[in-house]
């Protein structure tokens, strides 16, 4: 139920079968479970079971038989015992102190899986337990402030003379990823001591360099290539570091390739959620509706660990304002630390929290000043040439307006919000409600810069190889990638190939996170394939005695003028043949212009915002406060569409993790520990929760992005949730400021009423 | 045990502890790794097979409870020269696979709901897809792939 993009005359606009279909659909794809490594034997954890103490002794059980069972501890790292990141305050396995229930104390790797198991039991840890600090608002051990202030002199004037101050606190818990395919890697030891990962990831180049400071390795002597990955949604960006070195250590001493396959409940409770967070708003408006200034002061759960979490949390703050002018506002945060399992990256990244806070504090506005939701949005949605609370002028491709529009038409919101608002007969209520959001595509600031990421093509006897280290992790990264380098070259998608993900042998791309892939290295191997094709056309021109300038390749043949040259293939063939091998790899440049001021948070965030508004219809039972989800239209703006079907597929599939988020996905912690590990007791929505979903997607070019392409995988996560809330919200009148919204919180809210 | 069945038409057999998983007999034993394994009790479907034409989660299944029987995997339902089968190429053009891990339990599912004459209604297809779990999909390609594929086959 997507719109078809734009008529395109080459490949991008287009929806061929992905690349790796008939693999997947066949099961002939070779996940990292499914290869069977010669030698090979099993890697276990074990983990604490406490949230926080002081590790007395580590033993083997005298009684257990341990031959054929190799243990690892600290002690057998060669080099830093660090899961590398940004702060490298996490170690690989704990030593001396454990900070986190699950936290890695000890490793055993066996090829007898069952004797394995036993083994497990038979680690004797002897820990002193301490105090653990449970509650975020209680920790003192702050891993990232930050604060962004707009005209924020202005304030206390501005709150005195508005014709309302409004309050509100929002809530969110952790989320887990919950790909179907556990967390799994094999490593393999080579000679003089290196080290070949294969494994289930996003982002191959953090595994290789963690490995690096974790055996102490020249990085010519690490190969990390990424296996088919059964879903990642953040939750494979940096927590296959800590698998990969695990697996490293074992294989190192077992001197055989060790395959660590995680148990689902192993993988619930021990790797990183969404951060929780806690969100306060304090709301200026004037009585048309107009926002006139806000503070917005964010805490978010770090678990135990930094991992990602001030990355997180500077995307959470820099977009707490959500899509709208603020002249005046002061928005704060901080991530702390707990003892509990590291938090880290889940699509969205620190978005999904601070919009679900933005648009239910925007629906209690509505309310008190008795304004339509959907005027009000309108009202102070931003356009072209507003600013942003870090004073970001937005100069190009801003479609709040539109996104709010088109979803509000597809979904009838005007109509159906009166009807059902005013329908408040019996025990069955149906309300409709309405988001905004808008993400930032590729990383903030001048991350981008850093990153130095690079991507490019190979020349091939048919047409080119793509050179890249993103990983296709079901979102469809090397169908897009064909596209995007055919229509640069002017060849058919069929003659351009995809290398696979190998640390080794391949440019780092710089993760494949914070919706940056298409955009960013999309649009770097566009340029690379360009200036592949200015090469081979000069090269063509020289072949047949024509001037260079005009020719070109168009639909797999070279041109001069109008006048057919060559196929590209004969091309090819020969500047092979006659000049050897044509690789050209581009690295990212940021646009003109852009400019971040890390110190203050001023300036250019993002190069660009993709933009959704989400409508979603409700029934809600009031007698058990089950709420089911009709309809969900969702609107996203993506520059340029290029493939429709894995956009709508990415809208489709965020969509519903969003669903999962607001009514379904409760992690239940007990003195830092997962309780509910299981698929059985942590729920995510099955066919029958899912509702149907329209796609809407609008196109509204990012002129520095690839055909106008910018970010799209983590922008439908955002919104749904506070959506959900205001249909509840129209359905009832009760506006639940907590997710999940469980149908106990529904049913007190709805008794606190009466 | 001497494990004999039929897998996919052809008569297969493995010396199995009665207890081993059917998931691990397939995985292990004769190299159909098709099957997947996400949760490995039951929760997530990945691992569904047909036993004697009903739909079961092989994680589930110990092998001597599949002594004799009929079981149809992932692979059974592609074309002879191993290229996808019709209701594997519905999935594929119609983008109901992303990471595919799940796929193929999806696959053996829809086909199971298929072989019935129930009307491939919405509410019908969601209900016989409700204990595979996709987390990337929003299951809208696939109950639409699922609608092709009835709406094709009639």
């Amino acid at each position: 139920m997507f719109r078809d993009a734009v008529a395109s005359v080459g490949e991008v606009g287009r929806s061929p079968a992905r690349r790796d279909g008939s693999e997947k659909v066949t099961g002939r794809a070779l996940y990292l479970d499914d290869i069977q490594f010669p030698g090979q034997w099993w890697g276990r954890t074990v983990r604490s079971r406490v949230a926080h103490g002081v590790i007395k002794s580590v033993r083997l059980d005298p009684a257990f038989d341990w031959r054929g069972i190799v243990c690892v501890t600290a002690r057998d790292i060669p080099g830093e015992n660090v899961v590398h990141l940004i702060e490298d305050d996490q170690p690989c396995l704990a030593d001396g102190r454990v900070r986190h229930c699950e936290e890695p104390i000890a490793l055993l790797a066996s090829n007898d899986r069952e004797r394995l198991e036993e083994a497990v039991e038979h680690v004797r840890v002897e820990i002193e337990a301490l105090e653990p600090v449970l509650d975020p608002l209680k920790s003192s051990r702050v891993f990232k402030e930050l604060l962004i202030e707009r005209n924020v002199e202005a304030l206390p004037a501005v709150f005195a003379s508005a014709d309302r101050v409004i309050e509100g606190t929002y809530l969110v818990g952790h989320q887990e990823q919950m790909y179907i395919e556990p967390n799994a890697v094999c490593a393999t030891p080579g000679e003089d001591g290196a080290m070949t990962l294969h494994g289930s990831m996003q982002c191959p180049f953090y595994v290789h360099r963690a490995l690096q400071r974790l055996l102490r390795l020249d990085e010519r002597k690490i190969a990390v290539i990424q296996t088919v990955t059964g879903g990642g949604f953040g939750g494979k960006e940096e927590y296959p570091s800590m698998i990969a070195c695990h697996a490293a250590l074992l294989a190192r001493k077992a001197g055989h390739p060790v395959k660590m396959v995680y148990r689902r409940d192993e993988d619930v409770a021990a790797t990183t959620k969404r951060h929780p967070a806690i969100v306060k708003h304090k709301t200026a408006v004037a009585r048309d509706g107009a926002l006139l200034g806000c503070e917005i002061e964010i805490v978010m759960d770090g678990g135990a660990y930094c991992t990602l979490s001030p990355v997180v949390a500077s995307r959470g703050v820099l977009h707490a304002g959500g899509a709208y002018r603020w002249p005046a506002c002061r928005i704060a945060g901080r991530v702390v630390a707990t003892h509990t399992p590291p938090n880290g990256a889940f699509r969205g990244f620190g978005v999904p929290q601070t919009i679900f806070a933005m648009e239910a504090q925007m629906e209690r506005i509505a309310a008190e000043l008795g304004i339509d939701p959907l005027k009000l949005r309108q009202k102070n949605a931003y356009v072209l040439g507003d600013q942003t609370p870090t004073g970001q002028t937005l100069n190009w491709s801003v479609a709040a307006q539109e996104v709010l529009d088109a979803a509000a038409a597809r979904s009838q919101f005007a109509e159906k919000s009166a009807r059902f608002s005013a329908a408040k007969n019996g025990r069955r209520r149906r309300g409709i409600g309405l988001s905004l959001a808008l993400h930032g595509a590729g990383f903030t600031g001048a991350g981008e810069v850093k990153l130095k990421s690079r991507a490019g093509v190979e020349l091939t006897a048919r047409g080119a190889r793509v050179l890249s280290s993103s990983t296709d992790i079901g979102q469809g990264t090397i169908t897009i990638f064909a596209q995007m380098a055919a229509d640069a070259l002017g060849v058919s998608m069929d003659d351009v190939e995809v290398a696979a993900p190998d640390s080794s042998r391949l440019p780092d791309s710089g993760p494949t996170v914070a919706s940056r892939t298409c955009m960013v290295v999309g649009g770097t191997i566009e340029k690379a394939a360009r200036q592949m094709g200015r090469v081979l056309s000069a090269y063509a021109a020289g072949c047949y005695g024509v001037p260079e300038g005009s020719v070109s390749c168009r639909g797999g043949v070279f041109f001069d003028g109008s006048r057919a040259l060559a196929p590209f293939a004969t091309i090819a063939e020969r500047y092979l043949r006659d000049l050897g091998e044509l690789r050209v790899i581009e690295q990212y440049a940021q646009p003109p212009g852009i400019e971040w001021d890390e110190q203050n948070y001023r300036g250019d965030a993002y190069v660009c915002f993709g933009w959704a508004a989400t409508a979603v219809e409700v029934t809600v039972d009031l007698d058990t406060g089950e709420v089911q989800v009709d309809r969900v239209v969702q609107a996203c703006d993506v520059g340029k569409a290029i493939h429709p079907i894995l956009c709508a597929g990415q809208i489709e599939g965020g969509v519903v993790q969003a669903l999962g988020y607001a009514l379904l996905e409760e992690l239940v912690l007990k003195d830092g520990r997962v309780v509910n590990s299981r698929m059985q007791n942590y729920v995510i929505p099955t066919s029958l929760d899912a509702p149907a979903i329209e796609a809407i997607l609008i196109e509204n070019p990012y002129p520095h992005g690839p055909q106008g392409a910018k970010g799209l995988g983590e922008l439908p996560m955002d919104g749904p949730a506070p959506a959900v809330a205001a249909a509840i919200f129209n359905a009832t009148g009760a506006l639940v400021p907590q997710l999940p919204i469980t149908p106990e919180r529904l049913l007190s809210m709805l008794e606190a009423r009466k | 045990m001497k494990l004999s069945l039929t897998v996919n038409g052809q008569p297969r057999s493995a010396e199995v502890p009665p207890l081993k998983r059917l998931l691990d007999v397939l995985r292990e034993d004769l190299a159909l790794t098709g099957t997947k394994e996400g949760c490995g009790e039951g929760e997530c479907g990945a691992c569904s097979v047909l036993l004697d034409g009903e739909l079961v989660n092989s994680c589930l299944v110990p092998a001597c409870q599949a002594a004799q029987a009929e079981v149809a995997t992932i692979e059974g339902l592609c074309n002879p020269d191993g290229q996808p089968g019709p209701l594997q190429r519905t999935f594929l053009e119609c983008g109901a696979a992303q990471c595919g891990i799940c796929t193929p339990g999806m696959i053996v599912a829809a086909h199971c709901f298929l072989k019935t004459d129930e009307p491939a209604s919405e509410q019908r297809i969601r209900e016989a897809l409700a204990g595979n779990l996709c987390r990337c999909t929003g299951y809208q390609k696939i109950v639409d792939a699922v609608r092709l594929e009835a709406r094709a086959a009639r």
